[in-house]
């Protein structure tokens, strides 16, 4: 290559610097035209509004829960648990696939009927594929005295409400 | 003498209309036979000339050319399954329900696309496992066989779109459990989660992304893929049997192969 610039005159060496400098400029501007279509299609096929059921729920009174009871709700799929120590809810999403898991009160375990995890009522794994306890979902008292859950917020666990 | 309903056809293929239609000739000769297949959209994937071994039951058991037949009944019957399904969370299961007890035909349509499916994906592994216990997946057909993984991956990927259609419990489940798997990837897993279902949860988005894929996108896919699966089978040498291969083993291959390969062209 070198040999061959040398031997011949300016002028070819400056053509070959144009075409090359014109391969780079459409390979560039193809790369990141293919850039761009990556990033619009991955922000066109993410949705920026969603139409899902909010994360807060509103469980009802705590009247509503006799002390030592575990009440899963299948809509909002979470248990509201009243013990002595006080309320608190609990994700009644098993933690190994997205399951919906059921209290067996004859047992008093959670059990996953999807893949056999099994859990006891403060959310600890028992046994099963699950790799992490129930989460502990964020839970209060709403100013008309509803008991009201976040489900996109876990807490710490033993962290009771009492009303 | 009354004619004989060869007689007409040999007639009906002098007459101008046909011969506008197809262009090869009339007449029995190799030549034309030849023209036949190497003239017409469809059959031009294939070799214009194969041995009679290589159709025969024994060579491949049909395995291909059986799961390519499973995939039209798919596709007829998907079509007409179509005209009565709205991918819609309140009347997917409802329509499905519909297509089983008030469609006329309609649970025939539905328990033959379902039977199908199924013995598609049998008939794809049973393929696969033909190819390669008679090594005919080795070179110079090393590429088929990828594509045919490619098309492997598609039919996996068409099973598993379906499932949620109907929208029941069964439906539901599965693809909660299928996607929250797919979040088990590392980094990108979530995002992929979120990509796949259009939301957080299995809802109507991800009912309304599933249709799509498992009506066009899929389709169009595995379409494309059978297309330059079969013309691959021509292009490396037409089928695989044991028999005609040139001795790779005994003998140096690259001039061997090559030989025999414009041969069966």
């Amino acid at each position: 290559m070198s040999e061959e610039k040398q031997d011949k005159p300016a002028a070819p060496s400056k053509e070959f610097d144009r075409r090359a400098f014109f391969v780079k400029l459409g390979l560039g501007s193809l790369s990141i035209a293919a850039t761009g279509t990556a990033v619009f299609a991955y922000q066109f096929l993410s949705p920026n509004v969603l139409y899902e059921p909010s994360p807060i729920v509103n469980a009802g009174k705590p009247e509503g829960y006799p002390e030592d009871s575990v009440t899963l709700d299948v809509n909002s799929g979470i248990y509201l648990i009243h013990t002595k120590e006080g309320f608190f809810a609990l994700s009644a999403i098993c933690t190994h696939l997205g399951c919906m898991t059921a209290w067996k009160p004859e047992l008093g375990i959670i059990a996953c009927p999807c893949h056999g995890s099994k859990f006891n009522r403060d959310g600890e794994k028992i046994a099963g594929p699950a790799p992490r306890p129930l989460p502990w979902l964020r839970t209060w008292v709403s100013d008309d005295g509803d008991l009201m859950v976040d489900r996109s917020t876990d807490i710490r666990p033993m962290q009771f409400v009492r009303v | 003498m009354a004619k004989t309903i060869a007689n007409y056809f040999d007639e009906l293929r002098t007459t101008r209309a046909w011969r506008s239609v197809f262009r090869s000739g009339t007449g029995s000769s190799t030549l034309h036979r030849a023209l036949a297949v190497q003239q017409n959209i469809f059959l031009h994937l294939f070799s214009t000339k194969v041995r009679r071994r290589m159709v025969s039951f024994s060579t491949t058991w049909y395995l291909g050319t059986l799961t390519f037949g499973t995939f039209l009944i798919l596709v007829i019957t998907g079509i007409l399954l179509m005209l009565y399904y709205h991918p819609s969370v309140p009347q997917a299961y409802a329509d499905a329900k519909d297509l089983q007890f008030v469609v006329s035909s309609g649970l025939f349509l539905r328990n033959l696309h379902r039977w199908s499916a199924h013995a598609m994906v049998f008939l794809v592994f049973a393929h696969m496992f033909k190819v390669f216990y008679r090594g005919a997946y080795r070179p110079p057909r090393e590429f088929n066989w990828v594509i045919g993984v490619i098309l492997l991956l598609i039919t996996l990927l068409l099973s598993y779109t379906g499932y949620l259609l109907p929208w029941d419990q069964l439906a539901f489940w599965a693809i909660t459990v299928g996607s929250n798997i797919a979040s088990a990837v590392p980094v990108v897993g979530n995002r992929v989660h979120f990509l796949m279902l259009g939301g957080n949860q299995v809802n109507a988005n991800a009912l309304l992304r599933f249709y799509v894929l498992h009506c066009v996108i899929l389709p169009l896919a595995a379409t494309l893929f059978v297309a330059v699966h079969f013309w691959r089978i021509r292009k490396d040498g037409g089928l695989y049997s044991h028999q005609t291969e040139p001795k790779t083993i005994a003998a140096p291959a690259a001039p061997a192969q090559t030989a025999s390969t414009k041969d069966r062209q």
